[in-house]
């Protein structure tokens, strides 16, 4: 334009207003459909019926007006979740060209792989242990943390990893990992750790031993998401009126019957909360082993592996596909219960 | 994500701390509480010190000179400090990691303001409109922010590589088609995506905040002669702002630190990939280049950290109301 170049930055910045201005654009035409379109179409309803007012029109009124408020998130959500999950759902039962159709082979595939069945093995292990070490140490410490002075200090360092991305996080811990060969000076915390302990440093990473290397994996979610827990528990335990409390006191309860009687069943709701949301996040966790490891030394995941198969390297989009549908079904028991609690809680609100 | 009730968390965010327990009446019990406070305190902090080790480790790797991060471990800093912010200055212009931190904004800032401007609309219609099958689109939403990105990503990328036809019908052209340039092709592909992702958890926390709003406020505004629209505009916008802005600095922090998505749109070039694709394809090939690693992971890292000690407040109340998305 006019003859000038704009720089690589200039023209991503440009892009980004490009971006802003498309969302002001869209948003305040949005804005103008709904504030005139109900208007508008009752306006063209009472031409066509012949200046008759349509008294007996306003619920499908407000049934129009209502799907143009909807209608950029439905949109969005039919052709960016719904349609392809049908998508992915067909390819998982066709081959690696969407040629024809191919069954359970994608899946029988999956069950009979040895690589394959570690990675099942593995999401198996993630999901059992990550929700219950986050809960334990979360809810732990949001007990501990209560009773503390500087208690706002305390949770900031141990909420700070949370703003810290998994790629971020990843790094971290890899550096706390790395290993120098024995006699050598160490660089990183646990083999330093072990060197002074007197043993030999290892390469910890590659050790499948026990599937070690996994658990050290699950270390660096624990790490990330004890920080959630822990707030969620804190405010749960901070809400628990005090009569109760009192009342417990009263009765010579010790603190760890205070615990188990008053605390923990008080803050039930909030501890399934906890349960459910790092288990999903567990579930569907691909950063972390993808930076670690890449998936290899048999520590790839479901979600991991979907990506190498179909996206990465393999470009096997049915068996990818049928992993991420596999992936699906483990992730819907936990959303029919969720949905279930929902249904409930709006019951009650009635 | 979660069950967790919303509107409620606005109230007790970390600071604010309940008054501590009663005083104890007798001497003994008022020594007990006393060792009992301090023993918790003592193994609060130690705790949450040990768990910024890792942390405090790579920050103080980042400015050590080269050969002394490969060879001796971070902790000598202590008694041999050496400062140095050359592999900070190595990374921004040799790694050019800046260019993906401005990718990184680029795609997240739109991003952002869609999804949270498409929920708000999307959530008011769920809190205050009255339509047949409003409980069921609600519930949909609700069950879609749980789906893993994984079922949707291999249609939604054929879908801008091959285009949609349908028989002999094209219904929509492959996007190498437009014209575009290819770092407009991978910005657009990537807030597409970031915007579908977003949505559904973003108009479900919306909706609980906005459900919560006095219903004479709205009833006031009906019989005053308002429609949905201005009653949206007025009433029910600006009374969830709060709300909107944790949702959208969690949504912001859900996208920044993103690897998924970035990897399968962006197209994996300096055009348009994140900071977090570079890192994590720097941690693979270059496992060894620690000078360059502990920099590049402080630099992704300044944004969220900046938002996280900045808007802290928000930030808790906004997981509280949701958790986070995974």
């Amino acid at each position: 334009m006019f003859g000038i170049r704009p720089t690589p930055e200039g023209e991503k910045l440009l892009q980004l207003g490009v971006g802003v201005a498309l969302f002001l654009a869209v948003v305040g035409g949005l804005l103008i459909v709904v504030d005139r379109g109900p208007d508008l179409v009752a306006w063209i309803g009472r031409k066509l019926r012949g200046g008759k007012d349509p008294v007996r029109r306003k619920p499908a009124r407000e049934f129009w007006g209502a799907m143009a408020f909807l209608l950029p998130a439905g949109l969005l959500l039919t052709v960016g979740l719904l349609v392809p999950m049908g998508r992915t759902t067909v390819l998982s039962l066709r081959d690696r060209f969407d040629d024809e159709w191919v069954g359970l082979e994608n899946y029988i595939w999956m069950f009979t792989q040895g690589d394959i069945l570690i990675v099942l093995r593995n999401t198996l292990i993630w999901v059992i242990v990550a929700p219950f070490l986050v809960t334990a140490i979360g809810l732990i410490y949001a007990v501990l943390v209560d009773r503390a002075k500087f208690e706002w200090f305390a949770k900031s360092l141990i909420f700070m990893p949370m703003a810290i991305s998994f790629v971020g996080a990843s790094i971290i811990w890899k550096f706390v990992y790395e290993v120098r060969p024995e006699g050598s000076d160490q660089i990183g915390l646990l083999n330093q750790v072990v060197v002074w302990l007197g043993g030999t440093p290892r390469n910890w990473l590659v050790m499948r031993t026990g599937a070690l290397n996994t658990l050290l994996l699950i270390v660096i979610l624990v790490w990330i998401y004890v920080g959630f827990a822990m707030v969620v528990l804190s405010a749960a335990i901070k809400a628990i009126p005090m009569d109760i409390i009192e009342a417990a006191r009263m009765d010579g309860t010790n603190a760890w019957q205070m615990f188990w009687k008053v605390t923990l069943p008080s803050i039930r709701p909030a501890v399934i909360v906890v349960v459910v949301t790092v288990s999903i996040a567990t579930l569907k966790l691909f950063d972390i082993v993808r930076t670690m490891t890449g998936g290899n030394f048999g520590t790839s995941v479901i979600a991991n592996e979907m990506y190498t198969q179909a996206l990465g390297s393999a470009q096997q989009p049915g068996r990818g596909s049928a992993l991420a549908v596999v992936l699906f079904l483990f992730v819907l028991p936990i959303a029919l219960y969720q949905i279930r609690e929902l249904r409930r809680r709006r019951e009650e609100v009635r | 994500m979660t069950s967790a009730k919303p509107a409620a968390p606005a109230a007790p965010a970390t600071k604010k701390s309940r008054p501590k327990p009663a005083p104890a009446t007798t001497m003994a019990g008022r020594v007990r509480q006393r060792l009992s406070t301090r023993l918790a305190t003592v193994v609060t902090i130690v705790i949450a010190v040990v768990w910024t080790i890792p942390t405090i480790g790579l920050l103080l790797s980042s400015v050590r000179p080269r050969e002394a991060i490969n060879r001796t471990g971070w902790w000598t800093f202590f008694s041999d400090p050496e400062l140095t912010f050359a592999n900070y200055q190595d990374v921004l212009v040799n790694g050019r990691l800046g260019s993906y931190f401005l990718n990184s904004l680029v795609i997240t800032i739109p991003s952002v303001l869609f999804s949270v401007g498409f929920a708000a609309f999307a959530a008011y219609a769920l809190s205050w409109m009255n339509f047949r099958g409003r409980d069921w689109i609600f519930i949909g939403i609700f069950a879609l922010q749980i789906v893993p990105l994984q079922m949707a990503l291999i249609p939604l990328l054929r879908f801008f590589n091959l285009g949609v036809t349908i028989g002999p019908i094209t219904i929509a052209l492959p996007w190498s088609e437009w014209g575009v340039s290819p770092a407009t092709a991978g910005f657009t592909r990537l807030w597409f995506a970031h915007t579908c992702f977003g949505l559904a958890l973003a108009t479900y926390l919306i909706h609980n905040f906005m459900s919560e709003l006095p219903k004479d406020l709205m009833e006031a505004a009906k019989v005053d002669g308002a429609g949905h629209g201005k009653i949206f505009r007025r009433i029910a916008l600006p009374l969830v702002i709060p709300a909107l802005a944790s949702i959208a600095i969690f949504q912001f922090l859900w996208i920044w630190n993103d690897l998924l998505v970035a990897l399968t749109f962006s197209g994996g070039t300096e055009q348009s990939a994140p900071i977090t694709q570079r890192l994590s394809e720097m941690a693979g090939s270059r496992g060894g280049e620690w000078q360059r690693l502990t920099a590049g992971a402080f630099v992704s890292m300044v944004i969220p950290l900046i938002v996280f000690i900045s808007l802290q407040r928000y930030f808790v109340r906004g997981l509280l109301a949701g958790s986070v998305k995974g």
